[in-house]
């Protein structure tokens, strides 16, 4: 492991400060991806800024009824927190699905967001990797595939984001704020995580030395009813191999609002606007759902280990939204 | 900024001591904290950019390691488990896979369970380890290991401190209202969360037994949670 040194930023401006002025320092939260890439020799930086302890550590209620998460609160507290649970519950729901108990008390919002692929080649620093080391190629798009992406890929990368809790902010229409040395800006969660192109190295639309300070999240009351949907090769403590995330209000059999996003299936939350469209406005029934979910991966384009995905996500976010419709005492 | 980050550090209790250089050279880790802050102290003043090849790659710290304070210098590159087991001789957190996933390293850190694994000991200054050799302080042991022993939860033990460790947190975080996937969604947020053997099993999928004595871990924790009924407890 590359010797580094260690420095625990003061304020937010002053840890941006810190890390914009050498190229080689990272940012240091709960540690829980970073710590491992250090021992595996995926990441090697030579300065470690600490922003763990900064003040960024709480959930607080925004005045028009939306939250505003700090980006260092824990997975764990933002899962129990009671407006989260009670106005946000597919955020709940997210998080408590991911990682273990130990891990959620450590990992932090903005950590989360920007934790990086699980894909095999990436963490095997002995095999090529366009993302780890670009050009040397990418050996999942022939090779062990059954995890990786079936939407937005490209030939030079098929990984998937393991983030839970990153769908359901996709769902909700979050907002990341980040401070960089030329000030703070808001990017909408659709526009923060890219999808690998010909520039696969790139997980974020951040610049160098941005630092994630919260993540805000409009009122939303059809959020009320929302859930998170898993599905995994084991019942806990596993990365999603698809996951759903959604939100539906449906007023006298008809579909008012729907936001639907997909996890495991992309190098992004994937936002499945298709098929929300397909839904807006229409009745809700079984067969609709699944109509939508169909027009959704149309653009599917399965590896050679993972087309059991397609029907997969398709019976997800069917069985995901008729489960709401349930909840709200309706039938479809 | 370089030259200055360390004392930047210092002030807030990071406690940079030592400097290395990058080739190779390695300073005698039992070397008195004096002397090294003696020399922290000449080169502060050296001109920035000079010191440049030249900044602190160990650093000393103090934590409170099962009610004892300790102080250790360590590379910064030292995991939390590493500290305790090599360097403080504190050998009941175990080392499995050492990548978070096994779950034989969990410690509680100011009171939450924690993989000590993926924790840098740098980053963890002033703040409180409990392993499970010290969850009583009376010296007896704690009701959790009683259950443990009581109902033959273990065969090699190879991952039962961090078990009995994680279980003590299942306890606390059930108690204050931390809900888990699989708790009904009508319990009150901020309600004790009653653990049912799902909701024992969810919350322990973090920490693996090779030796697959799970039902018993189960029942060992079903145990206490019925002996302690859970009380908000903050």
């Amino acid at each position: 492991m590359r010797p580094f040194t260690y420095e625990r930023a003061l304020d937010p401006a002053d840890a941006v400060a810190r890390v914009a002025a050498h190229p080689d320092a990272a940012y240091l939260g709960g540690g829980t991806n970073l710590v491992d890439h250090l021992r595996l020799g995926v990441a090697a930086p030579g300065r470690l800024v600490d922003v763990s302890r900064l003040a960024l550590d709480r959930v607080e209620s925004r005045d028009d009824g939306g939250l505003r998460i700090g980006a260092a609160v824990r997975n764990s507290d933002l899962a129990a927190h009671p407006s989260v649970r009670h106005d946000f519950p597919v955020l709940s729901q997210a998080l408590l699905a991911g990682a273990s108990g130990q891990i959620r008390n450590m990992a932090t919002t903005a950590g989360n967001l920007l934790q990086r692929t699980r894909c095999r080649y990436f963490q095997d620093v002995t095999t090529p990797c366009n993302k780890r080391e670009p050009g040397s190629g990418c050996p999942a798009v022939e090779g062990r595939n059954r995890t990786l992406a079936i939407l937005g890929a490209s030939e030079h990368c098929v990984a998937t984001h393991p983030s839970d809790m990153a769908v359901a902010l996709a769902a909700l229409d979050a907002d990341v704020v980040v401070l960089g040395p030329s000030g703070e800006r808001r990017i909408p969660m659709a526009d923060l995580h890219r999808l690998p192109g010909d520039e696969p190295a790139r997980d974020t639309t951040l610049d160098p030395g941005e630092l994630i300070t919260a993540v805000e999240l409009a009122p939303l009351p059809a959020a009320r009813r929302s859930a998170y949907r898993k599905v995994r090769d084991r019942a806990s403590y596993a990365f999603a191999l698809v996951s759903v995330a959604a939100v539906l209000e449906v007023e006298d059999g008809v579909v008012r609002e729907v936001r639907i996003a997909l996890g495991g299936v992309a190098h992004k939350p994937w936002r499945a606007t298709r098929a929300e469209e397909a839904l807006r406005g229409r009745e809700a029934t079984a067969e609709g759902f699944r109509a939508a979910a169909e027009a959704e991966l149309g653009a599917a384009r399965p590896l050679s280990e993972n087309a059991f995905k397609v029907p997969m996500a398709r019976n997800a976010i069917t069985a995901t939204l008729r489960g709401l419709v349930r909840a709200a005492g309706e039938r479809a | 900024m370089p030259g200055s980050a360390g004392r930047d550090a210092s002030a807030y209790g990071v406690g940079v001591a030592f400097a290395r250089c990058d080739d190779g050279y390695t300073p005698d880790v039992h070397e008195a904290a004096e002397t090294r802050e003696t020399r922290e102290a000449g080169e502060a003043g050296v001109a920035s950019g000079a010191t440049e090849a030249m900044e602190a790659t160990e650093a000393k710290l103090t934590l409170t390691v099962d009610g004892s304070a300790r102080t250790v210098t360590v590379d910064t590159r030292t995991s939390l488990l590493d500290a305790l087991r090599e360097r403080l001789g504190v050998t009941s957190p175990k080392k499995g896979c050492d990548h978070g996933q096994c779950g034989a390293c969990t410690v509680l850190l100011d009171g939450r369970r924690t993989l000590s694994c993926l924790s840098l000991a740098v980053a963890q200054q002033g703040r409180d380890v409990v392993t499970a050799s010290g969850l009583d302080d009376s010296g007896d042991l704690h009701p959790m290991q009683e259950a443990f022993v009581e109902h033959d939860a273990l065969q090699c033990g190879y991952c039962t401190p961090g078990q009995i460790c994680s279980a003590v947190g299942v306890l606390e975080e059930a108690a204050a209202g931390h809900p888990s996937l699989v708790t009904d969604p009508d319990v009150p947020a901020g309600s004790a969360v009653p653990l049912t053997d799902d909701e024992i099993r969810e919350r322990m999928s973090g920490n693996l037994c090779r030796c697959g004595a799970y039902v018993d871990i189960v029942a060992a924790i079903r145990d206490v949670a019925a002996q302690r009924p859970p009380v908000p407890s903050r």
